[in-house]
């Protein structure tokens, strides 16, 4: 097998464009490496190979040309299949959208074809991007490449598991209360939320308006921050896109150094209903930037528990609201349409017949919080908690640089274990939903291997709107202590199976 | 809300009939259940939000954002309508919408 799949993305971009390899290689050796790995680990809902292929041919002549190229020219990517790319499908893993072709391509998707990146394919995810274990795709969950008995993690399990699988250096996803993270938890790699409103949701299929947020998943921090370049900034077609340049991520991601800074331990996240694995990867991993020259503090933010029940209002409110728009009279499926039938009946057997169980569970949940009676209880109630949420960060970052934790309270589960219970799965997001909230920055790193089942721990950093730049410094900081102690990334000590 | 909220049959389909969504009596009955499960866990946020708190509905101070009124080139009608359930005549066929009596 050609080990170029192992190279990190900007290893193969300084590989490229010193001439040591094209394009044409390295986008073949990884479209092999998903013919190979596919059957098992399923991470893809669609493979562009021909046109992909066409792609590096392209980006070689261009090179040779001596046209000047990006940082990630011919990188090879894996988009989540929640971003519309004209020229393939995008189904948002629903019966509902299966085989549309949309007729635009998404702004994030549009800035990697600018940056000459290659788009393999798109990746799996649960359906809608509602979940936290990819098993609510109506085609099948993704496997973890570390246990492929286990959870992906979601609902971007997709996006994370082609990472470490070596099918892709890189992918997008997208994240509402924690749908890149958790996943980069589970499966050891990097994910970031960047601050909302910092990379475009044009072309994103909405799920909650307010909290979605399109960010890079990668398997090292710098790729991460290189990706995170590449999508960000201003978008005139994105009403809620912030019209200010953002911080400079990878010098940050770089620097390898978080000497003065200070790190605010977040008291209420740990204790009853965290896997002892996960809190002591997470204390170890902190005692490691103590030691590298961090001041440590525990802070407390009273409202974090509480973030869980308003995020399961507000969203499916706003679910209710933007699932609206499949109504089987533009695109999409239509099911009963006979001659005989209402427009308001062919909807309802449309969406019956094309929502898959949790999609449908949240829209009727946010229906009931949004209907007259309920609405101050629930919805009113739960937009208060959301004050009280941007409260807690604020008082915060007057005391520290940035918030950790860990990025779920357990390592990945197994397939099947959580799938009958609801509340259990929505558990997964505890710790990632306050930045959603609050709109804040926030990134999930490798915090190392669980003592008790030897799967991955992640690590959170959470930082103030706006300063992602902190977030790629404390992981770029914990990756260089880390990397010591495992001899190199974390995937080294995947089991030779996985590889 | 001290009280759990328990959600009958009848009060699931009514919400499935509003948001117009089809569904079996095992999904309704199965679902009924979950909700109830769902609405006691979240129902926390009415004891955490006391009267003076502010709402916030979303994390950005937001205001209108204007652009120039240009003509710009829209969509061209076969791209628009390529993905069509059914259409006639460059427009989208639907459904009636109305009743027979009506």
């Amino acid at each position: 097998m050609s080990t170029l799949i192992h190279e990190s993305a900007h290893r193969l971009a300084e590989m490229m464009a010193v001439g040591d390899i094209t394009c044409e290689e390295v986008t073949r050796a990884h479209l092999e490496r998903i013919t190979e790995a596919e059957d098992q680990i399923h991470a893809f809902l669609y493979v562009d190979a021909d046109r992909a292929m066409d792609t590096s041919r392209r980006v070689d002549a261009k090179r040779r040309s001596g046209e000047p190229m990006g940082p990630l020219a011919g990188v090879p990517i894996g988009v989540k299949d929640v971003f519309t790319y004209a020229g393939a499908p995008t189904t948002c893993a629903s019966k509902i959208l299966e085989g549309w072709h949309p007729p635009y391509t998404a702004t994030v998707v549009q800035r990697m074809i600018d940056a000459d990146m290659v788009i393999v394919g798109k990746t799996n995810m649960d359906e809608f991007a509602m979940g936290s274990s990819t098993e609510n795709s109506a085609y099948g969950p993704t496997h973890n490449p570390w246990a492929l008995d286990r959870i992906p993690g979601g609902s971007g399990g997709g996006s994370a598991a082609a990472l470490a699988g070596f099918e892709v250096p890189l992918s997008v996803g997208s994240d509402t209360g924690g749908s890149i993270r958790q996943p980069a938890a589970v499966t050891g790699t990097v994910g970031v939320k960047p601050t909302y409103g910092s990379s475009s949701r044009y072309g994103l299929v909405a799920m909650a308006s307010s909290l979605d947020q399109p960010g890079p998943c990668a398997r090292n921090v710098l790729d991460a921050a290189l990706l995170h370049q590449v999508m960000s900034g201003h978008d005139p077609k994105d009403s809620t896109s912030i019209d200010a340049s953002g911080p400079d991520v990878v010098t940050a991601a770089r620097s390898r150094d978080v000497t003065g800074m200070k790190i605010g331990v977040v008291k209420e996240f740990g204790g009853e209903g965290y896997a002892p694995g996960v809190e002591r990867s997470f204390r170890e991993a902190v005692a490691g930037l103590a030691s590298a020259g961090a001041e440590i503090v525990e802070v407390s933010c009273p409202h974090f528990p509480a973030a869980l029940g308003a995020y399961y209002l507000i969203m499916p409110s706003e679910v209710s609201s933007n699932l609206a728009r499949f109504d089987a009279m533009r695109y999409g499926l239509r099911v009963g349409d006979d001659g005989t039938t209402s427009a308001e009946q062919v909807m309802r057997l449309s969406r019956g017949a094309g929502f898959g169980a949790e999609v449908k569970r949240r829209i009727i949940l946010g229906t009931y919080a949004l209907s007259s009676g309920y609405y101050d209880a629930y919805y009113g109630s739960a937009q208060k908690v959301r004050t009280l949420v941007i409260q807690d960060f604020s008082n915060a970052f007057c005391q520290v640089d940035v918030l950790v934790s860990p990025t779920t309270p357990t390592t990945a589960f197994k397939l099947g274990e959580r799938i009958d219970d609801p509340m259990a799965m929505y558990k997964a997001d505890l710790c990632t939903i306050p930045s959603n909230l609050a709109g804040n920055v926030s990134a999930s790193f490798p915090a190392g291997l669980s003592a008790e089942d030897g799967l991955p721990v992640g690590f959170q950093v959470m930082a103030p709107p706006m300063r992602d730049d902190l977030v790629y410094r404390v992981g770029s900081g914990l990756e260089a202590l880390l990397e010591d102690r495992w001899g190199g990334p974390l995937w080294t000590l995947m089991k030779e199976e996985g590889r | 809300m001290e009280t759990p909220v328990t959600l009958t049959h009848a009060e699931v389909s009514k919400l499935a009939r509003l948001a117009r969504i089809e569904l079996t009596d095992e999904e309704l009955t199965a679902m009924a259940g979950q909700l109830d499960v769902i609405l006691d866990a979240v129902a926390v946020v009415s004891q955490v939000a006391r009267a003076d708190v502010p709402p916030t509905s979303h994390a950005l101070q937001l205001a209108n954002v204007f652009r120039a009124d240009e003509v710009r080139p829209s969509l061209p009608p076969d791209a628009v309508l390529a993905m069509a359930p059914a259409c006639e005549d460059d427009r989208f066929r639907v459904p009636r919408i109305l009743q027979e009596e009506q």
